[in-house]
């Protein structure tokens, strides 16, 4: 159903907005990321169009490249709370679920459990997007405890060091010695170890980046829901810097996160055999997918000559 | 557990109304939480969420059991009330039928999440197994949270005794899932007094079993890229600081209220209304709640022995709440009476709010923190409102 229920009806399809006609016909519903990936974008009707985010928003940028990345955007509901990032979440073309603060892995277990329950034969992708202080301060028990559970989705964390959305107070992943609301005298503790917590705590598959290279930041991303769907949770904590509440020109907050792949965000990317198996699979299915189909694409160009 | 390892059972699927009033029925001698999870075993439920709290536990145990015996489809702990609560309202999105209980401190802790079921549209039962709010520290009855609960929008039924608890659990589920109700129905009883007590209760055979949650009968439908329309908000509304985002709320808060009050004409469907009345024509009535019901129950029946003119109202219905079923039975009354297993009194509070003359109604009696209600007490403010001598001491 899920591909029908987005596309409107032929002689519908002249009362509806222009912008939805659009997206259903040339954005990424049902088709590959050869056709509609983050290679692409810009050509195609997007998911994420506009976002109501700061000028210079890096997060606003790795939130559009995930709903880019999708496997599967017709199959694909996210989850997040209160933060910058559910302003743009919000306004993507997939279902967004917006329950209460901090809560959105224990929402996913329900949900992810349900529609294993009704869809047996159908793989939804069930993935939480939050801000670091929603994953990891107040929505911290019921993302460890998820975790635990061994639920199969996927928790992306947009880790801006800061709660920028209520003004810049300080967070638990903010770095020791960081002035900010809150932390008037500076942060008096370390940062908290996210990936290890992550680990110990069960995911099979985590990775910290600040994601600087687009092709690799995609790989990342759909490696994460393709592990989900089989193996059991798993975790990104990707750097989506807070230009505002950091003080950095939008000139540089491109260079910012650069010099964050050297510091607080190399990269480190973590999978265990099970996982490892699934990413080498899907990985090798979608290469040779992707081979026949620019072949059959170079025979029918002959063909036509 | 995968599905096809699950227990198949074969149940024969009927409507609400046959299975409550025509079912053939047998008695049976059980617990409060019992008769809760009896309940929820005939209402073919997809989900349930348990997490641990006296007096509540031993529900949510027996629901395990059920569970096992392959009456409901899934089924785990949860980290706590909170994270209970909100997987329900994710798991709601996916279009199931769900059940979860708490008690006292464990219902204030998933408040958060509780408050916020009827705004997203959330068809649930909750099975309130009524505690102290700590502290100190207490484990025993006293329905103080159900005060906290009057706001929230949900709707809530209080049970006197096992046999309510088993036909208001089971009714429930069908008036949560009306499409023009679709808000939770929570379901009160005092914990300890009913949930470890024995009682007499007619139940209909397991074998029948409530029809399936329907995903596509709702107002809002589920958000499971299914079921149409499609829920995909390019530029969400509700989220933006103007003034159509301030209309969208209010209109929706109106509409959940709408819902509750809605709710009445099934709660006399499924219920036979949101009052019972003994003695209509009396001069002076026992109005009452849940267990305090009961005792009022009693208390009703020594007044009738010594030839008082005294009535007994029992409220089934606290959300919504009676207000024109207990204005006519009550115009010609000279004194309400509302004893109540809590300090606050918000039964009391309740009807003097929605009776014209709100003097007439007695504070009490009252008792809380694990007390019980000696029928004496009632007796006492009976015989102080009639003006009748007597040598009682409080």
């Amino acid at each position: 159903m899920s591909l029908k229920y987005i596309t409107p009806a032929e002689r519908f399809k002249r009362y509806l907005p222009k912008d939805y006609v659009e997206l259903v016909d040339f954005g990424p519903f049902g088709k590959t990321q050869d056709e509609a990936g983050p290679g692409n974008m810009g050509q195609f009707k997007e998911l994420v169009e506009e976002h109501p985010m700061c000028s210079g928003c890096w997060m606003a940028y790795y939130i559009r490249l995930i709903f880019a990345s999708l496997p599967c955007p017709e199959e694909t509901v996210t989850l997040g709370t209160a933060g910058c990032g559910r302003l743009a979440i919000s306004q993507a073309a997939v279902p967004f679920i917006y329950g209460n603060y901090g809560d959105q892995n224990a929402m996913a277990s329900g949900l992810t459990r349900a529609f294993r329950l009704r869809f047996p034969d159908k793989q939804k992708d069930v993935i939480t997007i939050a801000g670091d202080g929603g994953t990891m301060d107040i929505g911290f028990s019921m993302t460890m405890h998820s975790w635990i559970r061994g639920e199969k989705f996927t928790t992306i964390m947009l880790d801006n060091e800061v709660y920028g959305n209520t003004g810049g107070q300080s967070s638990g992943m903010s770095p020791k010695g960081a002035v900010l609301k809150m932390a008037p005298m500076g942060k008096d503790f370390e940062k908290m170890p996210a990936t290890k917590l992550a680990q110990a705590a069960g995911c099979v598959y985590t990775v910290r980046m600040s994601p600087t290279n687009i092709k690799k930041a995609a790989k990342i991303i759909r490696r994460a829901i393709f592990v989900a769907r089989e193996v059991g949770p798993t975790f990104i904590q990707a750097y989506t810097s807070c230009n505002i509440e950091y003080s950095i020109p939008t000139e540089e907050v491109f260079q910012d996160a650069k010099d964050q792949e050297k510091d607080r965000f190399q990269f480190e990317e973590y999978m265990t055999d099970e996982a490892k198996e699934v990413i080498e699979r899907v990985e090798a299915e979608e290469k040779a997918a992707s081979k026949s189909r620019k072949a059959a694409k170079k025979a029918a160009a002959a063909e036509a000559v | 557990m995968s599905p096809n390892k699950r227990p198949v059972l074969n149940k024969k699927e009927v409507e609400m109304n046959y299975l409550l009033k025509e079912a053939p029925r047998e008695q049976h001698f059980i617990t409060g939480a019992q008769a809760m999870s009896e309940a929820v075993k005939r209402a073919n439920v997809d989900m349930a969420i348990a997490y641990p709290i006296t007096p509540q536990s031993e529900v949510m145990h027996l629901v395990g059991d059920v569970f096992a015996q392959g009456h409901i489809k899934e089924y785990y702990r949860a980290e706590e009330e909170l994270g209970t609560m909100s997987a329900i309202a994710g798991a709601a999105r996916a279009g199931i039928r769900l059940f979860t209980a708490t008690s006292g401190p464990g219902l204030i802790r998933g408040l958060e999440a509780i408050v916020s079921w009827p705004g997203h549209r959330v068809p649930a039962v909750l099975g309130i197994l009524t505690r102290v709010i700590n502290a100190p520290l207490s484990i025993q009855p006293d329905n103080l949270e159900m005060a906290y609960m009057l706001y929230s929008g949900a709707v809530m039924l209080h049970a006197e005794n096992q046999q309510d608890t088993f036909d208001f659990t089971l009714a429930a589920f069908a008036i949560t899932e009306k499409v023009d109700v679709y808000i939770p129905v929570a379901v009160a009883t005092e914990g300890f007094f009913v949930t470890h007590a024995k009682g007499y209760v007619d139940m209909m055979s397991e074998d029948l079993v409530y029809k399936p949650f329907d995903p596509v009968a709702a107002p809002v439908p589920a958000m499971d890229n299914e079921t149409p329309p499609a829920r995909i908000q390019r530029d969400a509304p509700v989220q933006k600081s103007n003034f159509m985002s301030y209309l969208i709320h209010s209109v929706w808060q109106q509409e959940i209220w709408d819902s509750n009050s809605r709710a009445m004409k099934y709660i006399y469907e499924y219920l036979g209304g949101p009052i019972e009345v003994q003695n209509p024509e009396s001069d002076i009535f026992v109005v009452a709640s849940g267990c305090a019901a009961a005792q009022a129950r009693e208390a009703h029946r020594y007044a009738q022995e010594e030839g008082l003119s005294v009535g007994l109202i029992k409220v089934k219905a606290i959300r919504p709440f009676p207000k024109k079923e207990i204005n006519e039975v009550v115009k010609n009354a000279k004194a309400l009476i509302v004893p109540e297993h809590n300090i606050v009194g918000w039964l009391s509070t309740e009807i003097k709010a929605c009776i014209p003359n709100g003097g007439i109604v007695v504070d009490g009696p009252r008792v809380y923190g694990g007390m019980t209600l000696p029928v004496e007490l009632i007796m006492y403010e009976i015989y102080e409102a009639l003006g009748i001598e007597h040598n009682m001491k409080l």
